[in-house]
C-alpha cells in the first residue's frame, strides 16, 4: 500500500538499503540510484518519443483524410522502428567547410533542451524530478538552449538555407518568448509562486483556465511559435529555404532534431496541461494514486499535443513580417494588459468568492475590446487605402 | 556544504577580470572587445553574490546589485552593437584600429 | 577535498578555460560560443552560492538574449566565413604585462585583508525568491533603483533600434 502512495519514495529507500547491504556508502548509493533514475527517465522520454512519431503520422493522416501507417504491426503501430532502422543506416554526411564539432553538438543541444524540461514537470505529487522554486523561469532557461542550438547549426551548416533558417527560427523563438514569460508571469501572480508542484497545488479546487483564459490562449499561440510548428514553421518552411537549419542533417542527426520537435511539443502540452488545467488532477480520480494521476497527466499532455497538430496541419504558414508584427503589436500588448487587468483584479478581490466570475469575466471584456479595436482599425486602413485607390480608378 | 573559503571565488572572480581587461586591451575586432567587457561584467557579478553570500545573507542587497548589472550588461550590449554594425554600414570595418577618424 | 570543493575546481576550471579562448580565438564566432560556455559555468557557480534565482536569470538573460545577440552580430559584421588576420593587436604584450600585474595587485589586496578565508555563514530560514522580489518593489529598499534600471533598458532598446537602423543611415 506504501508503494501505491508514494512509488518514487518507497523504490528510492529500498534501493538505497539493497546498495548500502552491498558495502556501498551511503552518499555513492544515493549517488548511483541518482543516475539510474536519471537514465530510466530519458529513455522513458525516448520511448515515449517513438509512440510520438507514430501518433503524429496517424493524426497527420486522418486530418488530410488518408489512413497513415497501417502495414507494420497493429495500426502500423511498429511503423516508428522501421524509421529508425532507416535513420540509423542512412549515410552520415558533414558537409565540406562545416564546423566539425559545432555541427556535431547542435543535434544534441537541440535534445538537451527538450529533456532538460522533463526533470520539472510534476506528473503527480511526489513524482517530479525536482522542485525548483525557480521552475519558470528554468523553462524560459531551456527555451534559450534551444534557440542557441538552432542558431549553431544554422551557422555550422555553411549553407545559406541554413542561416536563413536559423535567423528566422532566432528572430521568432526571441520575440515569441516575451508573451510565453508574460503569460507565465500571469500564472504566478495568480498562484504566488514559481514552483511548478506550487502551481499545481494552487489549482485544487478551480484550474486556471478558469482564471485566465485569454492568457492560456496567448500560452497555446506562443508555445507553438516556440516549438517553430505551423503556422510558425518559418524556420523550416520547405517550399521557401529548403529544410530551414536542419538542411545539411541527414540520418540519426536530422532524426534527433526530429524527435527534439515532437518531444517538445509533448512537453509544451504538458506545460498547458500544468499551467492552466490543473495538472494530474480529473475530477477526483487523481486521488487513487500518485500513478493515476501521472497517467492523468501524460494523457492530458497527448489531448494539447494534439491540440498542437490540429493547429498545425489546419492552418497555413504566416508571413515573416506578418509573424514579427503579430507578435509585437498584437500579442505582447495583449499579454501585459492581461498581465496588469489579472494582478489589479486578483488584488482587489483577493480571497472573494467574485474573483474566478471576476477575472473570467475580465479576460472577456478585453478580448472583446481588443476584437473591436482590431476591427475599427482595419475599417480604417481599408477606407485609407480605398481612399487613396478610388481617384485613379475615376479617372 | 560550505566547505569553501570566500578567497577561492574572490581569486577565481580576479582572474576573470584580469581576461577580460586583456580581451579589451589586445583585441582587434570590435565585438571581441565587447565580449571581454562581458567577461568583466560577470566577474563583478561573482564578487557581488559571493560578497552577499558571505557577509550578509539575509539581506539581498548583493543580488539587488546583480540583477542590475545585468540590465545594464544587456543596455551596454544592445547600444554597443548597434554602434559596431553601424560603423561596419559605413566604413566597412569592425577593427578597432581602424576607426581612427576622430583620432590625432 | 569535499564534493563542493571539486565541484567549485571543475567550474572554476571551464570558466577560466573558456575565458581564455574567448580573448585568444581567431574565429570570432568562436569566441561567441566559448563565451556561453563561460556564462554557463557562472551560472552554475550562482547556483552553488544558494543563488538559484540568479542562475536562471544568468542563463535567461546572458545565453539567451546578450551571447545571440553577440553571434548575430559577429554574423552581419563578417566579410568572409573565416578570419583572416591576427586576432591580437600589436599592444599585445603590453595588455598581457598590465593584466598581469592587475591580477597580481589584486591578490596582494586580497591576501592582506583580514576575511580573506571567511567561511559561508548558514542561510536565513525563508524563501529568497520572494524576499528579493520585494526588495525590488519596496519604495524603502530598491524600487528606484529598479526603475531607473528600467528606463535605461527602455532608452537602449530605443537607441540600439535609432543607431542601427540601415534606411535612415544614409
Amino acid at each position: 500500500m506504501e508503494f501505491w502512495y508514494d512509488p518514487i519514495t518507497t523504490i528510492f529507500n529500498s534501493l538505497l538499503a539493497t546498495f548500502t547491504g552491498w558495502g556501498m556508502s551511503e552518499i555513492a548509493a544515493t549517488v548511483l540510484i541518482y543516475a539510474i533514475t536519471i537514465l530510466l527517465f530519458v529513455t522513458f522520454a525516448m520511448v515515449l518519443d517513438i509512440f510520438l512519431v507514430w501518433i503524429e503520422r496517424k493524426v497527420v493522416a486522418r486530418f488530410q483524410d488518408r489512413l497513415g501507417p497501417n502495414r507494420l504491426g497493429p495500426f502500423g503501430i511498429f511503423q516508428p522502428f522501421a524509421d529508425i532502422v532507416k535513420l540509423l543506416i542512412k549515410e552520415d554526411i558533414t558537409p565540406v567547410g562545416a564546423d566539425v564539432i559545432m555541427f556535431n553538438l547542435a543535434p544534441i543541444f537541440s535534445m538537451m533542451s527538450v529533456l532538460l524540461l522533463w526533470a520539472i514537470l510534476p506528473f503527480a505529487p511526489k513524482m517530479v524530478g525536482v522542485d525548483l522554486n525557480v521552475a519558470m523561469l528554468y523553462l524560459v532557461a531551456a527555451g534559450s538552449i534551444g534557440t542557441l542550438s538552432v542558431i549553431m547549426a544554422g551557422w555550422a551548416s555553411n549553407n545559406k538555407y541554413a542561416t536563413m533558417g536559423a535567423f528566422r527560427t532566432v528572430a521568432q523563438m526571441i520575440s515569441y518568448e516575451i508573451p510565453m514569460v508574460a503569460a507565465i508571469l500571469v500564472v504566478v501572480v495568480l498562484s504566488g509562486t514559481m514552483g511548478a508542484v506550487g502551481i499545481v497545488e494552487a489549482q485544487e479546487g478551480i484550474p486556471f483556465i478558469f482564471y485566465a483564459p485569454l492568457t492560456a490562449l496567448i500560452f497555446l499561440i506562443s508555445a507553438i511559435a516556440e516549438l517553430g510548428r505551423s503556422p510558425f514553421d518559418l524556420n523550416e518552411a520547405e517550399s521557401e529555404i529548403v529544410a530551414g537549419f536542419h538542411t545539411e542533417y541527414t540520418g540519426m542527426k536530422f532524426g534527433l532534431f526530429y524527435a527534439g520537435e515532437l518531444l517538445h511539443s509533448f512537453t509544451f502540452g504538458g506545460f498547458i496541461a500544468l499551467l492552466f488545467f490543473g495538472g494530474h488532477r480529473f475530477f477526483g480520480l487523481e486521488n487513487l494514486g500518485p500513478i493515476v494521476g501521472a497517467i492523468i497527466f501524460i494523457l492530458k499532455a497527448i489531448f494539447f499535443y494534439w491540440v498542437i497538430m490540429w493547429v498545425k496541419y489546419t492552418v497555413p504558414r504566416i508571413r515573416v513580417d506578418h509573424m514579427l508584427a503579430f507578435n509585437w503589436k498584437f500579442l505582447t500588448p495583449l499579454a501585459f494588459i492581461l498581465l496588469m487587468v489579472t494582478a489589479l483584479v486578483g488584488r482587489l478581490l483577493m480571497d472573494s468568492l467574485w474573483l474566478v466570475p471576476a477575472l473570467f469575466l475580465s479576460n472577456i471584456f478585453v478580448g472583446w475590446m481588443t476584437v473591436l479595436y482590431l476591427k475599427s482599425h482595419e475599417r480604417k486602413t481599408r477606407e485609407a487605402e480605398e481612399a487613396k485607390s478610388a481617384p485613379v480608378v475615376q479617372h | 556544504m560550505n566547505s569553501i573559503p570566500i578567497s577561492w571565488y574572490l581569486v577565481l572572480s580576479a582572474g576573470l577580470f584580469s581576461i577580460g581587461l586583456f580581451g579589451v586591451l589586445a583585441r582587434k575586432n570590435a565585438v571581441a572587445i565587447l565580449l571581454g567587457i562581458e567577461l568583466m561584467l560577470n566577474a563583478v557579478n561573482i564578487n557581488l553574490v559571493t560578497f552577499w553570500r558571505y557577509n550578509n545573507p539575509a539581506d539581498v542587497t548583493g543580488q539587488v546589485f546583480a540583477i542590475i548589472v545585468f540590465a545594464v550588461a544587456a543596455a551596454e550590449v544592445a547600444v554597443g552593437l548597434a554602434l559596431v554594425i553601424s560603423i561596419y554600414r559605413k566604413r566597412d570595418t569592425v577593427m578597432a584600429e581602424d576607426i581612427n577618424l576622430m583620432k590625432w | 577535498m569535499t564534493t563542493m570543493q571539486v565541484l567549485f575546481l571543475f567550474f572554476a576550471a571551464i570558466i577560466l578555460g573558456s575565458a581564455i579562448k574567448v580573448v585568444t580565438t581567431k574565429k570570432m564566432i568562436h569566441a561567441a560560443f566559448w563565451l556561453v560556455v563561460a556564462l554557463f559555468g557562472i551560472a552554475a557557480l550562482y547556483a552553488m552560492l544558494n543563488a538559484g534565482f540568479l542562475a536562471m536569470v544568468q542563463i535567461v538573460v546572458y545565453v539567451g538574449a546578450i551571447a545571440i545577440l553577440f553571434i548575430f552580430a559577429v554574423m552581419l559584421t563578417r566579410k568572409e566565413l573565416l578570419d583572416k588576420g591576427a586576432a591580437l593587436n600589436n599592444n599585445k604584450t603590453i595588455a598581457a604585462l598590465i593584466s598581469l600585474v592587475f591580477f597580481g595587485g589584486l591578490l596582494l589586496l586580497l591576501t592582506n585583508w583580514s576575511g580573506f578565508t571567511k567561511m559561508a555563514p548558514d542561510l536565513p530560514e525563508g524563501d529568497m525568491v520572494a524576499k528579493l522580489g520585494e526588495a525590488l518593489v519596496t519604495p524603502n529598499a530598491y524600487l528606484l533603483p529598479f526603475e531607473v534600471a528600467s528606463v535605461l533598458l527602455l532608452a537602449a532598446l530605443i537607441g540600439a533600434v535609432y543607431v542601427a537602423n540601415e534606411a535612415r543611415s544614409e
